[in-house]
């Protein structure tokens, strides 16, 4: 196992997104065989099933770029919280089925439009990823967005239950959308996407989703901000302690 | 009275030609009492039995692994699914059915009241647990009532791949470390009295055997599908150097199959009892998943109803 202190900008951008499939799609399994509803609890596997699959092509990806003995499963489960490049969004625990749909709907929205705009991606193996995974991410963002509706819509509880998943979780939508050195770097080489421009279009969707749900958008909200450079919340340790349990207690062995 | 023996005659000459028994057809009470109670607790197993391998999720030791377990949990919830389904047609309403589960008034299979402590219980569950369901769900495609026969068909294809993917967990143990093989015999060591037990009492003793024989509803007797689980299991162990816990366990060449040891009937009635090792975390697991599911299900119907009305109101305008 190679040290991380230094990606190169391509790794480090293929990391960005393979993490964040890959921590959405642990917290997603989470709800394996704990749904409100059986066909709810498929679905939610269904979805883990896909973000688990995409990470895996982003990771075997990324291994190939490191070169030597990387793999996906090196790459998964033995880098350390700070080497992980995913956004804070995506590690907040699940609640209740209201956190969960809410951070799925804001991470979804979010993804639908990055992944699309990836497909103009000047690196082939992204661009080929991208358009693999794009129905199914078309497809999740279609499944939060309805879910959204219907809980803000619904009853009086689920709807308090939303807004109270809305406050708590829109601190994490901004960094997102939010670019730094590397998001502008990346996109000005035609590689990665133009965050700046996406931006208003996940924006606006949200925003009708929530007119439709009667949800409150926050407003002058504080964004967090570093999961995407390597500083995380207290949440992805545990994450990573559960995740990576087998390949710390036996290392170097074939499962 | 003399329609209902004429009906009566008319349903047991459709078992005996081996005509399959439709929801619309008369049925006797009992038939479709001893259906509901089978197909449920089937359903149910589905629906418990995604719990001790749910557990490994979030810790299996590969992409691979953990990819290929939650599709394969995931096969569990859709079969559960199709017998809720199988069983509705029967005129027992899926609620009322997770009510009795929840209430601990119906059975699921006792072999998830056991806990799966390691990553080869992940195997082994595979191996065993799903091995010998297959024996039994093989017996049910032919069964008497279409809705449970077909829904039969379709587990049975995913069922055999759960079988070979718990075998390949193993046999992939069994080759690795000295950990890794010591990991996977203590899982055979636990799960092998359990999935025998899987068959339920032996067949002088079971009180549901002999008239769903008669309707053809089971094919096999507990015992008959006990014996051909042993006989295709025990070379399978042997092939990948694991020891089966049973130190009785013999070839016996006159009878063409194994002969195995006594079966530790206490051990299963006190697990049937709810005192197995996990009974409680089970049920409670499932019925703390519908009861925080509770307001959900009350939103989607208020929303559904909600948009009912909107539609009707759009319809009055126009």
């Amino acid at each position: 196992m190679q040290s991380y202190t230094k990606y190169s900008p391509e790794l480090e951008y293929v990391l960005r997104i393979a993490d964040n499939s890959l921590i959405m799609g642990h917290r997603v399994s989470e709800w394996c065989g704990h749904g409100p509803v059986l066909e709810q609890d498929i679905a939610l596997t269904n979805i883990a099933l896909d973000l688990l699959g995409q990470s895996r092509m982003y990771l075997q990806y990324a291994a190939e770029l490191m070169g030597g003995e990387e793999t996906e499963d090196s790459l998964a489960f033995l880098r350390d919280a700070m080497q992980f490049r995913n956004c804070l969004l995506v590690e907040r625990p699940n609640g209740d089925f209201a956190h969960t749909m809410v951070r799925s709907f804001l991470f979804d929205s979010f993804h639908y439009f990055f992944t699309k705009e990836l497909l103009n991606s000047s690196d082939k193996r992204l661009k080929d990823i991208a358009e693999k995974s794009l129905k199914e991410i078309t497809y999740h963002r279609k499944f939060s967005a309805e879910w959204t509706i219907r809980l803000g819509d619904g009853t009086e509880e689920s709807h308090n239950r939303m807004q109270n998943a809305v406050d708590e979780l829109w601190p994490y939508k901004g960094e997102l959308t939010h670019p730094d050195s590397l998001d502008k770097k990346m996109a000005k080489k035609g590689v990665g996407v133009d965050l700046k421009k996406i931006e208003p279009m996940v924006g606006e969707f949200v925003g009708q989703i929530m007119d439709r749900a009667g949800l409150k958008t926050p407003q002058d909200v504080y964004m967090h901000r570093g999961g995407k450079e390597g500083t995380h919340s207290e949440h992805l340790g545990f994450i990573l302690a559960e995740m990576q349990f087998m390949q710390r207690a036996y290392p170097g062995q074939k499962w | 009275m003399t329609t209902e023996t004429s009906m009566l005659d008319k349903f047991e000459e459709k078992i005996r030609k081996e005509i399959k028994i439709e929801p619309r057809d008369w049925m006797p009470e009992k038939y479709r009492k001893t259906l509901v109670r089978q197909i449920s607790q089937h359903a149910h197993s589905e629906i418990v039995g995604m719990l001790p391998e749910g557990n490994w999720i979030t810790r299996a030791p590969s992409m691979r692994r953990k990819v290929a377990l939650l599709a394969k949990v995931q096969d569990e919830a859709g079969h559960g699914l199709y017998l809720y389904s199988a069983a509705e047609t029967l005129g027992t309403t899926r609620k009322e059915m997770t009510d009795d589960l929840h209430t601990g008034k119906a059975k699921y299979s006792s072999i998830f009241n056991y806990p799966s402590l390691t990553w080869a219980d992940i195997g082994a569950i595979g191996w065993l647990v799903d091995g010998a369901a297959i024996m039994n769900q093989v017996m049910l495609c032919r069964t008497s009532y279409g809705p449970y026969a077909r829904a039969m068909v379709r587990i049975c294809k995913e069922e055999s791949f759960h079988q070979r993917q718990g075998y390949e967990i193993m046999l992939t143990l069994a080759r690795g470390s000295e950990e890794q093989k010591a990991m996977a015999q203590d899982a055979l060591n636990r799960w092998w009295w359990p999935s025998l037990m899987m068959f339920g009492p032996p067949d002088h003793e079971s009180k549901h055997t002999a008239q769903s024989m008669a309707w053809k509803i089971k094919r096999k007797t507990n015992d008959e599908l006990r014996q051909q689980f042993v006989d295709a299991t025990v070379p399978q162990a042997k092939l990948i150097g694991l020891k089966i816990p049973d130190s009785d366990l013999k070839w016996n060449e006159e009878k063409g199959s194994y002969d195995f040891g006594e079966i530790d009937w206490d051990e299963f009635w006190n697990v049937v009892k709810g005192n197995g090792p996990c009974n409680k975390e089970r049920l409670n697991a499932r019925v703390k998943a519908s009861e925080k599911g509770q307001w959900v299900r009350e939103a989607a119907a208020a929303f559904a109803e909600k948009q009912n009305q909107r539609k009707a109101k759009k319809e009055q305008v126009a």
